[in-house]
């Protein structure tokens, strides 16, 4: 190898210009080549584990009917073990569409006056805060979620349990808001400011020129803000799983308790036989939640491409 | 300045206008008197202070936030600067066209009734067939009617030329009916064929509108304006008649920049 080197190098002086540094540029080209697409491989292997425990029970046991219709989720039963998400999905969605309705409102509000009133150090240390929201584990929303969320509660409502629907729509909320902040900042900054001079000079106020041309202007990337916090409360774990009561039922009214798809994996993974029907059907639900938030991310970023097209 | 005829009416003046941004200073002591109904060109070589007159009629510099001004700039005998002054109202009066055609990212329709909705009162109800008269009759005016009546919901950013967009920008500001117009180097983003078309639709507008007109071209200043300002680092050199200006220029460096020696 080394003979090789060098006789290349001499090679330098018969008219071949590759020197040491050529190599050496090479070598970095193809390490960083290397780091670039093992985000590829990573996804490519996480899928395809997550594929090969379930996709048996895919195959052979899964009753469509049943799995996404039923709301009996009863694995461990051992005369009639049945597999149905129905509850959980129900549960999912509705906080979900908590979360959402209190994390917009607040985000887009935020990101407004963040991009567009907010100046100098206000703006700083607003953008510096809404970071560290974003940095705090989930076990520790969780936590919240348990100990102060749910006497507030059962107090202000006056409902036998505080660890239910609104409880955990709360808390992805709040989990949320950061990221939406965040990504819905940027699409306004994204609206050139020759829009708001325009709009400006032609007498418009602050507030017009947000309403009628910034926030037209900036729908896309709102849109897919919006998309990104709900892959975000769609496949946040722990926090949910300790705010939500963990209880199997379709929720009728926001005081109920409800379990979560990522909760049921991650309360029953480590107590299922490794190749068990229970082990697969958990598997099948990570399947599930693959797809959806892969759908949700795929669909956000194809929205994001659409405004740098435009 | 001596030149300037005092008997006729003056839409715009400035008196002893200084201007900072942060400590340079931009502005000294800029007394003009612009004349009502005429179209009054300003030339110089690039940071003369041209544009900053012009942005400060509108009060469009103080976007930049770190602006201070000193002195007065009396927009039809109403200083702008005073206290009591809305924006929103100022800018109604005095229209602004910039450098880069800018349309806003919403409909051709909605960009020529933009400014008309954002200034009639919440009470004030107009039927469509209204703003539809309106928009058509801003068109027409800048001739552009014919090439996008078919197109009026589509974006106006899109598939425009950058001419047709400079026009467009210059139709949305008529529907409030303003006093003057504010251009700033309204021609230099097109081609020589869009800024001939532009210079005959500002000429076009001459007697119904005051027009300030910056400009970097000193063969538009000649042929598209009836007076001629000429700035030099931040201050008025000479102020006079556009023929008089590029046939006896009354002092030295204005003959200098006029004979293109430097700028």
């Amino acid at each position: 190898m080394a003979s090789q080197l060098s006789s290349q190098t001499d090679n330098a002086s018969a008219g071949d210009l590759r020197n040491q540094d050529w190599y050496l540029d090479k070598f970095f080209q193809s390490i960083m080549f290397l780091c670039g697409i093992s985000a590829i491989l990573f996804v490519l292997g996480i899928f395809i584990f997550v594929f090969k425990e379930g996709s048996g029970f895919i195959i052979h046991q899964l009753d469509w009917a049943e799995f996404f219709l039923s709301p009996k989720w009863r694995p461990t039963s051992a005369t009639q073990a049945t597999y149905g998400t129905f509850a959980m999905v129900a549960g999912t969605a509705a906080v979900t569409v908590i979360s959402m309705a209190i994390a917009l409102p607040f985000s887009f509000g935020a990101a407004i006056f963040i991009a567009e009133f907010a100046r100098g150090k206000t703006r700083e240390w607003l953008k510096v805060i809404i970071e560290m929201l974003a940095a705090i584990p989930s076990v520790v929303w969780g936590f919240i979620g348990l100990m102060i969320m749910n006497p507030l509660i059962i107090d202000t409502f006056d409902v036998p349990i505080g660890l239910n629907v609104l409880n955990s729509g709360i808390i992805l909320g709040l989990m949320a808001a950061p990221i939406i902040t965040s990504i819905a900042e940027d699409a306004f900054k994204a609206v050139p400011d020759t829009y708001r001079e325009a709009a400006e000079a032609l007498g418009a106020t602050k507030w017009q020129v947000v309403y009628k041309v910034i926030l037209p202007a900036a729908k896309n990337g709102l849109l897919s803000a919006a998309l990104l916090g709900i892959g975000r409360a769609f496949g946040e774990t722990m926090a949910v799983l300790m705010a939500s009561g963990h209880a199997l039922t379709v929720p009728t009214s926001v005081f109920d308790s409800i379990r979560a798809l990522t909760a049921t994996i991650a309360a029953e993974l480590g107590e299922t036989p490794v190749g068990s029907d229970h082990y697969q059907a958990l598997f099948a639900i990570g399947i599930f939640l693959f797809s959806i938030t892969f759908v949700i991310n795929m669909t956000a970023d194809f929205i994001v491409r659409g405004i740098k097209n435009q | 300045m001596t030149n300037v005829n005092n008997q006729e009416n003056i839409a715009i003046r400035t008196v002893n206008l200084n201007l900072w941004y942060g400590s340079f200073q931009a502005l000294f002591d800029v007394n003009l008197a612009i004349k009502q109904g005429i179209i009054t060109s300003m030339i110089g070589p690039s940071g003369c202070g041209k544009s900053t007159v012009l942005r400060s009629v509108d009060r469009i510099n103080e976007r930049l936030g770190y602006v201070r001004i000193d002195g007065a700039i009396q927009v039809l005998d109403k200083n702008v600067y005073d206290a009591d002054v809305d924006l929103a109202q100022l800018r109604k009066q005095v229209g602004m066209v910039f450098q880069r055609p800018n349309p806003l990212p919403i409909s051709i329709f909605d960009n020529i009734i933009f400014g008309h909705r954002i200034h009639r009162s919440p009470e004030q109800k107009i039927s469509r067939s209204e703003e539809e008269a309106i928009v058509e009759a801003a068109l027409r005016r800048v001739l552009l009617w014919d090439k996008v009546k078919d197109k009026l919901k589509r974006k106006a950013t899109l598939d425009l030329s950058l001419e047709e967009r400079q026009k467009l920008c210059i139709a949305r500001l008529l529907p409030v009916k303003p006093a003057v117009l504010l251009m700033d180097e309204p021609c230099s983003a097109l081609d020589p064929k869009g800024t001939s078309a532009v210079e005959e639709l500002i000429w076009e507008l001459r007697g119904e509108y005051t027009i300030l007109l910056v400009t970097h071209n000193m063969a538009q200043a000649r042929r598209a304006s009836d007076e001629c300002v000429f700035m030099l680092m931040g201050r008025v050199m000479e102020h006079s008649k556009t023929d008089d200006m590029f046939v006896t220029p009354a002092k030295r460096e204005t003959a200098d920049y006029i004979e293109g020696r430097y700028g």
